[in-house]
């Protein structure tokens, strides 16, 4: 590769940046910006829906399989004396062996005993040798051109002309437009193949449908990032737009907006250091906006889904607290002003002392418990909470006793981790059902324990 | 081959008391047989059902309870035999079939709220390329009312249990106002809420004048549950009123040794009766 | 254009030679992938590596085998790491969790080795991605003799040497762990409930895979290794149904793709007028994709094309003997 013979880096300057960034940067940089954006956007409307069907490596195997077809249209091209160079011509043969690929997956997985990852990543590969073997062919002709054919392999955006940005505009259109009309079959199709075709719907021309928007946006974007890369472009933009939504036309629109960006960012930065692969910039970019949707997307990211497994923990864990000094209020073992040693407490849960102290911190930050040097109490606010704690608590042990006969004795500990996920409406039924079945006299009444309360826990307590 | 059927077929007739074929049976099933590559699965299947009923599909495990029932919708290739649907080919009636699938089909992680997945239900009447509208909005969240998760509608599904992800299926076959449902296991691992929520809507659309087709594996409430209920086992055993045909004699002939499960059925024959 | 034996064995010879050890070890370790539906990984971890040749290469400043063998081998695990995490963590179908990370992997290769470049043209996308079978040369042959001369084999190329170890390697660890691979890759629940860790097994058999990956990689390429990790095996599997003779079945597939691959690459053209040899590593990944064709079509009991004639026949639409 010609580009590989570059000498150091030489970083831009601030009014350079901000010049590509704001497309003021010329005439062809400003094409080329545009063209990949557009690029992005229709990439990734349409893996949307490929990496919900699950259609990812599709891509893949489709990409590679390109690459025999450009060779192949090329030398088809240079014997019949058209032009070789043609990008129309390139991408023509690029087509129909992308999609000979496909076809050869989908007949090896459904006609053989062979899973559909093998054959993926056979055609994958097969055809990558034997797009390399033509391409040695192509090279010893000595028609000089073997460079015009790399630049699909790694990708080229400064190679984009302005029909080339115009044809990228133009499947775009085609893209959104057929996923905005086709939306709801789309989604359908994606979700539940069988019950669509019980309601008659073609299922397979729509599966064909989506197949054959893939494989135009893949061609037309295999100048601009090459044909190793451009899956990225489009899986990566749905992936990450899946973190933030769990509404299907919003992670389309996300996707779009993250593939877009992707393509504007690579495309601005393959401008300003024009010696680097541009598929490779662009799939960075992307590969950011990944990460950053994998880590801090509030519905599905990593850090938010660790922040609320802590939240739960740290709720169960005070309703623990709250329930047991409500249970030593119960049974008379507070003090005179309605206070308990933290001690004693304490050893009553086998809680370890920097959870416990951390819990007990939290509930007084929360004003539901009040220290007193080395004792705790019971705020009004916190017994209101401790009462519909314990109150759930009970609710649930005594529908599993009446529901499940299960022994008094062996419900506490199940019942601790049910009860702190009760919703309004599950409670609402447990007292329904409970006073059906004669357990529960009043409907707002506290039950009684369905085991002697902490007695044995707090004896348990102290004797260790 | 074609002769081997027939003298077989005949065979089985003396089984069965089959009515004779006719329009108004919303399923009648003709020498069905299904291979999976080439094991046969189901052989030489003869069925007609009666209209307005509930019916149960009753066998043991691998007795192709799931194949029959995705035969007749037409989802896996049939080696020989007919299914007709109101006295029509079976694709050619889909608009007339509702279809619950099996639970473990279904990819919980979708991106799709409970409204969405019984919006599908509609899709079939709204046509091609338009959206969904108000209108079919307000429909789906009626259906997702009789089975009692209007509440539920903007969740995304796999953040309802799994008794509510069943009710939400249901209720998809409710909006497609089908004359023939069928349903894989609805009651397989749904909770006593959502079993008596089923079986009331069960009840409804039997009311309605529909029939329904349930794959189930839980012999004890066949006799409460259904009306009608056909004994599989690779082939149709048995099929019939449930008084007529669920009897212990049957049931032998279609699980084999499996006592255990028979003295089930025997209690919960002497309870119904 | 004449064969001398010199020309062979200090050309063609060192070549068929690595040729044969990738696609052996490959084709080997390729049973296990296919098996356990992880062909994809073979894919996956052959991009993944990239950064990690460049880096190894970019730290020691040249193209020393070792720095860059650690190199690619610390990516590897890196990307088998990276994958389980953002499939558990992010949620993500296995599928998409591989092309992100590969390809992400992948481009950051790319843009590092234009450093790389800056200090060097010595290494190159070009042999990253299609391997350098033809310049692995033994200089020293100047005859048959020279196979059991001890000073001409010490100047066999480092290629063929490395690759010799990892192929004994692979070969030992297979046979050794044979049975744990077989009981993980069928059903790790239960290999893990009989003390057997299918975790280990899984980043074990990655670890392999990306070792035999890069020692492949120089002769053959990235892209090219993948074909060799799956077409024998994939074809072994629709010619057996017993785990050890698929294992025989896909060397020997391995071995016939690599020597038949590089003889035609390397000698059809003249057969037919050419002047110039073909990209062998090419054809070497095209006749594996021809032989698992092939199996495909007509393997006996499985094939396509079997099966097809024998419904025609009307012997065995169905096996009706089941039903007595």
């Amino acid at each position: 590769m010609t580009s590989l013979v570059s000498t150091e880096i030489e970083w831009p300057s601030l009014s350079e940046i901000l010049g590509v960034l704001t497309l003021q940067s010329g005439f062809n940089t400003t094409v080329v910006m545009i063209g990949v954006t557009l690029l992005g956007i229709a990439a990734g409307v349409i893996g949307t829906f490929a990496v919900l069907r699950k259609r990812a490596l599709m891509g893949d195997a489709l990409s590679h399989a390109s690459l025999p077809g450009i060779a192949t249209a090329f030398l088809v091209a240079v014997a019949l004396g058209v032009q070789g160079r043609s990008l129309s011509v390139l991408l023509l043969g690029a087509t129909i062996s992308g999609i000979l690929g496909v076809l050869v997956v989908h007949f090896v997985s459904r006609h053989t005993r062979l899973p559909e990852d093998a054959a993926i990543g056979a055609v994958l590969s097969v055809f990558f040798g034997a797009g390399f073997v033509l391409l040695s062919i192509i090279q010893y002709l000595g028609t000089g051109d073997q460079g015009g054919i790399s630049k699909f392999i790694y990708g080229q955006t400064a190679a984009m002309s302005v029909s080339d940005a115009a044809i990228i505009g133009l499947v775009a259109i085609i893209v959104t437009g057929a996923t905005a009309g086709l939306f709801k079959e789309f989604r359908l199709v994606c979700f539940d193949p069988d019950f669509a075709e019980t309601q008659s719907w073609p299922v397979a021309a729509i599966d064909l449908m989506i197949m054959a928007l893939v494989v135009v946006v893949t061609v037309i974007g295999l100048q601009a990032v090459g044909l190793i890369l451009i899956v990225a472009l489009v899986i990566i933009p749905a992936a990450a737009a899946r973190f933030w939504s769990e509404r299907l036309w919003v992670m389309t629109l996300l996707a779009a907006v993250i593939g877009g960006a992707s393509g504007y960012l690579g495309a601005a930065a393959s401008a300003l250091f024009p010696s680097f692969p541009a598929g490779g910039v662009i799939v960075l970019v992307a590969g950011f906006f990944f990460m950053v949707s994998l880590l801090f997307a509030p519905a599905r990211g990593v850090v938010a889904a660790g922040l609320r497994h802590l939240m739960l923990r740290v709720e169960i864990g005070s309703q623990h607290v709250l329930r047991a000094l409500y249970e030593a209020e119960e049974t008379g073992r507070v003090g005179a002003g309605g206070d308990i040693a933290i001690s004693e407490l304490g050893e009553a849960r086998r809680w370890s002392a920097a959870w416990f102290q951390f819990l007990l911190r939290w509930l007084s930050g929360r004003s539901q418990i009040e220290r007193r040097a080395e004792r705790i109490a019971l705020t009004e606010f916190g017994r209101h909470e401790a009462y519909r704690v314990t109150r759930n608590h009970r609710l649930w042990e005594q529908f599993l006793i009446t529901y499940a006969d299960l022994a008094p004795s062996h419900v506490d500990r199940s019942a601790d981790y049910v009860e702190h996920v009760l919703s309004p409406e599950m409670v609402a039924e447990l007292e329904r059902e409970l006073a059906e079945a004669g357990t529960l006299p009043r409907p707002a009444a506290m039950p009684a324990s369905a085991h002697p309360i902490a007695a044995g826990k707090v004896a348990e307590g102290r004797a260790s | 081959m074609q002769s081997f059927i027939h003298s077989k077929r005949a065979e089985h007739l003396s089984l069965a008391d089959f009515p004779e074929h006719s329009a108004d049976s919303p399923l009648s099933v003709h020498s069905l047989t299904v291979a999976y590559d080439r094991k046969p699965v189901l052989w030489d299947a003869e069925y007609e059902a009666p209209d307005r009923q509930l019916i149960a599909i009753v066998g043991p495990n691998g007795a192709g309870k799931s194949t029959l029932i995705k035969a007749c919708l037409g989802l896996i290739p049939i080696a020989s035999g007919s299914v007709e649907v109101y006295g029509q080919p079976a694709r050619r009636q889909r608009r007339l079939i509702g279809y619950v699938p099996q639970r473990g089909s279904v990819d919980w992680d979708f991106p799709v709220s409970a409204l969405d997945v019984v919006a599908m239900g509609l899709y079939g009447k709204i046509g091609w390329c338009r959206p969904v509208s108000r209108k079919h909005r307000r429909a789906a969240v009626e259906s997702l009312d009789q089975v009692g998760m209007a509440h539920f509608a903007d969740r995304q599904i796999s953040q309802l249990s799994g008794g509510q992800q069943q009710r939400v299926f249901l209720a998809r076959a409710l909006a497609q106002d089908a004359r023939l449902y069928f349903m894989d296991e609805p009651f397989a691992g749904v909770d006593a809420a959502t079993e008596r929520a089923i079986v009331e809507v069960l009840r409804q659309l039997k009311q309605d004048g529909r029939t329904v087709i349930v794959v189930h594996h839980d012999l004890q409430t066949v006799p409460e549950y259904f009306d009608h209920v056909m004994l599989l086992n690779m082939r149709v055993l048995a099929a019939g009123p449930v008084d007529e045909v669920f009897t212990n004699e049957n049931l032998r002939r279609t699980y084999g040794g499996r006592l255990a499960l028979l003295d089930e059925a025997a209690t919960a024959l002497a309870q119904g009766s | 254009m004449m064969l001398t034996v010199q020309d062979f064995l200090q050309i063609d010879f060192p070549a068929m030679l690595a040729a044969l050890f990738a696609t052996v070890s490959c084709g080997l370790l390729g049973n296990f992938l296919v098996l356990r539906r992880q062909s994809l990984m073979g894919d996956a971890i052959s991009h993944a590596v990239l950064p990690g040749i460049v880096l190894g290469f970019l730290l020691a400043g040249s193209r020393a085998t070792w720095p860059i063998f650690l190199g690619a081998l610390g990516a590897a695990i890196v990307a088998a790491i990276l994958i389980e995490l953002v499939r558990r963590f992010g949620r993500v179908e296995p599928g998409t969790a591989m092309g992100v990370v590969f390809s992400i992997m992948f481009a950051g290769g790319l843009v590092l080795m234009e450093q790389a470049a800056a200090h060097s043209v010595d290494l190159d996308a070009e042999c990253v991605l299609y391997g350098q079978l033809e310049d692995i040369l033994w200089l020293e042959a100047t005859g048959w003799g020279s196979l059991i001369d001890p000073v001409a084999l010490a100047g066999m190329p480092r290629e063929v040497g490395t690759l010799a170890v990892i192929t004994a390697i692979t070969v030992a660890g297979v046979a050794l762990f044979y049975k744990e691979l077989k009981i993980t890759s069928f059903d790790p629940a239960l290999a893990t409930t009989l003390g057997i860790p299918a975790t280990v097994f899984h980043f074990g058999l990655m670890l392999m895979v990306g070792a035999v990956a890069v020692a492949a990689f120089e002769a053959v390429g990235s892209i090219l290794v993948i074909a060799m990790f799956i077409c024998p095996a994939a074809a072994a599997r629709m010619l057996t149904d017993r785990l050890v003779l698929q294992l025989w079945l896909s060397v020997l597939l391995a071995a016939i793709a690599a020597i038949g691959g590089y003889l035609v690459a390397a000698f059809g053209p003249f057969l037919v007028g050419g002047e110039h040899s073909l990209a062998a590593s090419g054809m070497i990944a095209v006749m594996t994709g021809i032989l698992m064709g092939l199996s495909v079509l007509f393997a006996p009991r499985y094939g396509v094309v079997s099966r097809k004639l024998r419904e025609r026949r009307g012997e065995a639409g169905l096996e009706t003997a089941d039903l007595a």
